[in-house]
């Protein structure tokens, strides 16, 4: 059966883990005496105990005794990019609806057709209400409802602010689904298609392909590519640059057009706002209203 | 006081009656239940292959009636709680004949209820994941431990105080050697000396006390799988008790609806008399009339302020989408079993079990009205091209069905080889309790019957 190949691997990692805790323990336990044999012979000033994490004004982080760069985490999806608040910036007013984000960032997760990771929605607060475009990404909350319920820690918050999912581990309850109140996101319901190119590049949460059978999956912020230096496809793709992204802790972000602008200044000059403040959940991605707009409001579909 | 202790008849001799070969009505209905039950393997095997996409849930409904059926199941094992501690903790005698049935009941209820979370998930193969990485702050945990505790404790609690029985069928003459053997292991070498009668006295006491905090707090942390969420009609103060009082409603119609059936399969109606069928419908009566309070206080307030997310929900129920579910839920689960319940008409066999039977179908209803539109409710508008219908397919059907059939399946061949009715509980004229028992204040009095 399809469904089940994983078992026995399952099996085999835990006797791996097991054997390789035991190995690292006894590795630490041999290490920690050879460091002091050596400590005691040469009296020099190699520094004992862990590593002290430092950030560097150019956001390398280094161990603070030493300068050397620290070493790589095995979990380092689960980790953050350090040092780092990913943050974003969706401007009403210049959103005309297009729809070239959802296409980049298609192109760039290799989204099937029946699902979106970043939605363009049609919103009317009420009937005589201006109607506008609305864009919708993942807003990797700061309180988020549903890493709060997955039960195997499937999904997580990164100390960067983003908010992933481990497709190797989740074990397709949906509470998380349940749970987010905006629908970001997917289920795959059924066998994926992966084209060659993401089962070639190798699984991991940074972009969440290729794409399993019976796991959650949505939009993932694109911290690998702003880890180095690089916009989201759907930030970099808007004609209208009305997306911007950037870092939290710098108060800065960038659109498309290569504008950078103050995050504080820019929220408070456009009466920025997080959509459904009173669900407490806290989201990374700011919305500027829709004042001035250079382009028609949308027509809104008909109620039923 | 019952009038079971009183009867002519011979409980040992109709249980054991009960145990003789299967009837053609008997075979057929196994036979049919199996297939049934074969279908549902079939259909889940098809589920397997291609994913939950053989279901009709999408990423807008993103749980559907698996889900919908594991709350009807554990709502139904309130009825082995309800009849075994709290009736022994009142000191109810009339429900020796019905206590193990009640049990049996709870213990095959979870047995249904926890596979079908197995089927509704996606990754089936990484269940153990739940004990490798599990994260207790996940109210799915809470209800992993809380609903292992229950089926233990119920388990236990069919269990023991059958060890008696045990030991009565263990040294009946007559039936056949893999029955001997079997009774015989069971009865944990039971002899009926005073001593034992004490211990068993004390556990079951112990037990009663101990699984009724259990049992509420199965069906509060199931309330809160859709209580600790964002909304609207599950993140509801009213939600954990609801699904209580709900529980207790729909566990003792399945209760009366398994005695009903029972009585008539096996013969047991010198047994069961109808007075305590009576006592079960009173029961009902108030769980339902609680129940309709609590359905009320539900809906009274987002009808009343038109609250921005709770409103277009309750007009989905009222007059949209729903509306036929909703209302046969009020009609046929509340309106009309009250109707009959309160009318001496409606406090015959028939007319209770009729009664029962539309409870329990109300309360599945109830559950299906819980689940689904809250999820055709979402906060943000629909994206373009996706539709907000959920109609269940045939494997989610098939699955449902075999979850019910194996329910009842599990029933008659438990009855086939246990008896049903406690046999040592009842004809307490021929197996009476050791007298230093019930002259011992140790062994608490009080709380046993």
């Amino acid at each position: 059966m399809r469904m089940l190949p994983r078992t026995q691997d399952m099996d085999t990692n835990r006797r791996q883990f097991l054997r390789h805790s035991l190995t690292v323990l006894g590795a630490a336990a041999a290490g920690e005496i050879a460091c002091r044999a050596s400590r005691a012979a040469a009296n020099n000033d190699v520094p004992s105990g862990p590593a002290v994490p430092a950030l560097t004004p150019d956001h390398q982080v280094v161990d603070a005794r030493t300068g050397a760069p620290m070493p790589e985490s095995p979990d380092s999806a689960r980790q953050g990019v350090p040092g780092r608040r990913w943050i974003m910036v969706i401007d009403l007013a210049k959103c005309d609806g297009c729809g070239s984000c959802i296409r980049a960032c298609g192109k760039m997760h290799f989204i099937p057709p029946d699902r979106q990771w970043i939605k363009v929605l049609r919103m009317q607060e009420s009937e005589k209400t201006a109607p506008y475009f609305f864009p919708q990404p993942c807003y990797h909350c700061d309180n988020p409802p549903c890493t709060k319920v997955c039960p195997v820690d499937a999904t997580f918050k990164r100390s960067d602010g983003v908010v992933l999912i481990d497709n190797e581990r989740c074990i397709g309850c949906r509470f998380c689904m349940a749970a987010c109140p905006y629908g970001a996101r997917s289920f795959n319901w059924g066998p994926p298609q992966n084209p060659p190119e993401a089962v070639a590049k190798g699984y991991s949460p940074e972009h969440g392909f290729p794409r399993r059978i019976g796991t959650v999956e949505k939009c993932d912020f694109c911290p690998d590519m702003a880890a180095m230096g690089m916009l989201p496809p759907c930030v970099g793709e808007c004609p209208m640059g009305a997306t911007y992204y950037g870092d939290e802790n710098e108060d800065a972000v960038t659109n498309s057009q290569g504008e950078t602008q103050r995050l504080s200044q820019l929220l408070l000059d456009r009466s920025g706002y997080r959509q459904m403040e009173e669900l407490g959940t806290k989201p990374r991605v700011y919305y500027l209203p829709p004042k001035n707009r250079m382009y028609a409001p949308p027509t809104m579909p008909a109620k039923d | 006081m019952s009038d079971a202790n009183s009867q002519p008849h011979n409980v040992e001799r109709d249980m054991l009656a009960t145990f003789g070969p299967p009837g053609f009505a008997h075979k057929f209905l196994v036979i049919g239940l199996a297939l049934v039950v074969a279908w549902a393997l079939v259909a889940y095997v098809h589920q397997l292959r291609i994913g939950l996409s053989a279901t009709a849930m999408s990423d807008y409904f993103s749980w559907g009636v698996y889900i919908v059926n594991f709350v009807f199941y554990i709502g139904i094992s309130m009825a082995g709680s309800l009849i075994s501690a709290m009736l022994r903790l009142s000191n109810a005698h009339w429900r020796h004949p019905i206590s193990r049935l009640a049990e049996a009941i709870t213990v095959f209820s979870l047995l249904v209820a926890g596979p079908m979370i197995l089927i509704d998930m996606g990754r089936p193969d990484r269940f153990l994941h739940v004990i490798r990485y599990g994260r207790l702050q996940s109210p799915i945990l809470w209800d992993v431990l809380s609903l292992t505790s229950y089926l233990t404790g119920s388990f236990l609690y069919l269990y023991v105080p059958m060890i008696p029985d045990l030991a009565i069928l263990r040294d009946a003459p007559g039936l056949s050697p893999w029955r001997k053997k079997l009774y015989r292991a069971l009865a944990m070498r039971w002899t009926g000396a005073p001593v034992q009668h004490r211990q068993l006295d004390r556990a079951v006491a112990v037990m009663a006390i101990v699984i009724l905090p259990v049992a509420v707090s199965i069906h509060t942390v199931t309330a809160w799988l859709f209580g600790m969420t964002l909304r609207p009609g599950w993140h509801s103060t009213i939600i954990g008790p609801d699904f209580v009082i709900g529980a207790l409603y729909s566990g003792v119609a399945a209760v009366i609806t398994a005695i009903v059936l029972f009585r008539y399969y096996l013969r047991l109606q010198a047994h069961i008399p109808v007075d305590h069928l009576r006592k079960l419908a009173k029961l009902m009566l108030v769980f339902g009339l609680a129940y309709a309070y609590f359905v009320i206080n539900e809906h009274v307030g987002a009808a009343y302020t038109g609250e921005g997310a709770e409103r277009p929900l309750l007009e989905k129920m009222i007059t949209g989408n729903y509306s036929i579910q909703f209302w046969a839920m009020i009609f046929i689960g509340l309106v009309l079993p009250l109707l009959m319940l309160v009318t001496p008409m409606g406090r015959s066999i028939a007319g209770i079990t009729v009664a029962a039977i539309f409870v329990n179908i109300g309360m599945w209803l109830k559950r299906y009205i819980i689940v689904i539109p809250t999820l055709a409710s979402p906060f943000m508008p629909a994206r373009e091209g996706a539709h907000l219908v959920y109609v269940p397919t045939w494997v989610e059907w098939s699955i449902t069905a075999g979850g019910f059939a194996a329910f009842i399946l599990m029933f008659i061949l438990f009855s086939k080889v246990f008896p049903i009715i406690s046999i040592w509980e009842v004809d307490q004229t021929k197996w009476p309790r050791p007298v230093e028992t019930l002259a011992d204040p140790g062994a608490a009095a009080g709380v046993l019957a």
